[in-house]
């Protein structure tokens, strides 16, 4: 029941904490400005291999979807890494849990950033 | 007006396991649910247990979940909870008897965040001077009675025991934003920790659950903030 003062980890959730304010702030803009390009100004109908493949011919189109790639994974990581912080207690568990939810998480940074960063488009 | 009581009522020395028993009492409306607990100690029920002192509000010793939601049972009126009210102890602590928990680990939070003020200063011959704005900074945070409603409300603390709970992060506010006071660092070092302030997950029960009315989440906030700004 007492508390340890000043543990290491402390400096990290700070930064964590902080994390979650700004990649939230961000992630509200950059997903409102998708949802106005993608579904206002153009619309679903609109929306195929070649309307991805003019958008990626740019490189901000690319830097956006990167952004909004990396911060909503990570975000979302976050998030669930406090949830596995507070409800599992068992350190094996623990332990397991978080690695899994590490890997999946790497994992799919890295195959979506390698699609948007590698795009090429077939004929 | 005849209510039911619905009371979780617990002997270590004879029960398993905690259990319900039914009661009614003949109280008025405007009685406090306090009025209706003592009506079963008084004529029904000896051996119920539950704390109370001032029975105003003021003292915080009789915190309890009325249906479901932490209050105090002396500011609680009959209308507000009628005609059944189920009472049960606060969550998170262990339970000492019926709806006494032993709160010694919440005074012992309470402890660590240094809940008093600290000046090393040579000691002045008149009052400590602070100006209106100053005061104002951290008046919400002065009402607190240490009820342990917030505390005990907060779904993170029932997960983790060892979390600091909203109660001592109210109560390191109200030093840590005293212009008189010269420990604000330390108390911030205090909850810049994983089982600090950066347990909150600004869930607000804890404001749901405060008696006085005390912002109890914005104070926490307050207090990562004031966390970041020292170390960043």
């Amino acid at each position: 029941m007492r508390l340890r003062t000043r543990p290491a980890s402390g400096g990290f959730e700070l930064y964590a904490w902080f994390f979650m304010r700004v990649s939230g702030i961000l992630l509200i803009l950059l997903a409102l400005g998708h949802f106005g390009y993608m579904h206002l100004l153009n619309g679903v109908e609109k929306i195929d291999y070649e309307f991805v493949a003019r958008q990626y011919r740019t490189p901000f189109w690319k830097t956006y979807d990167l952004l909004l790639l990396s911060l909503a994974l990570v975000h979302g990581a976050n998030g669930a890494r406090t949830l596995i912080d507070d409800y599992i207690h068992a350190r094996g568990w623990r332990a397991l849990f978080l690695a899994a939810l590490y890997t999946a998480s790497f994992f799919f940074l890295v195959v979506g950033a390698l699609v948007i960063v590698t795009f090429q488009r077939v004929r | 007006m005849l209510v039911k009581l619905k009371i979780l009522r617990f002997d270590p020395d004879n029960d398993k396991a905690p259990h319900f028993q039914n009661y009614e009492a003949d109280v008025e409306p405007t009685d406090r649910v306090l009025d209706a607990l003592n009506a079963v100690r008084w004529y029904q029920d000896g051996s119920l247990a539950y704390r109370s002192s001032c029975a105003h509000g003021i003292c915080g010793s009789d915190a309890m979940r009325i249906n479901r939601t932490n209050r105090l049972a002396c500011k609680t009126l009959i209308r507000q909870v009628a005609p059944n009210i189920t009472l049960e102890p606060i969550r998170g602590f262990p339970v000492k008897r019926d709806l006494i928990v032993d709160l010694t680990g919440f005074f012992e939070q309470y402890r660590n965040v240094m809940p008093y003020l600290v000046n090393e200063d040579p000691m002045p011959t008149v009052e400590r001077f602070q100006s209106p704005e100053d005061r104002a900074k951290y008046d919400d945070t002065t009402k607190c009675i240490l009820c342990a409603s917030c505390t005990t409300s907060c779904p993170i603390f029932w997960a983790n025991t060892d979390y600091i709970g909203p109660a001592a992060i109210v109560s390191a506010h109200r030093f840590i934003f005293d212009s008189r006071d010269q420990a604000g660092g330390e108390r911030l070092d205090i909850l810049n920790s994983r089982e600090g302030a950066w347990r909150c997950r600004t869930i607000f029960n804890c404001t749901d659950a405060c008696p006085r009315d005390i912002k109890v989440t914005k104070a926490i906030q307050d207090v990562k903030r004031a966390i970041m700004s020292q170390k960043l």
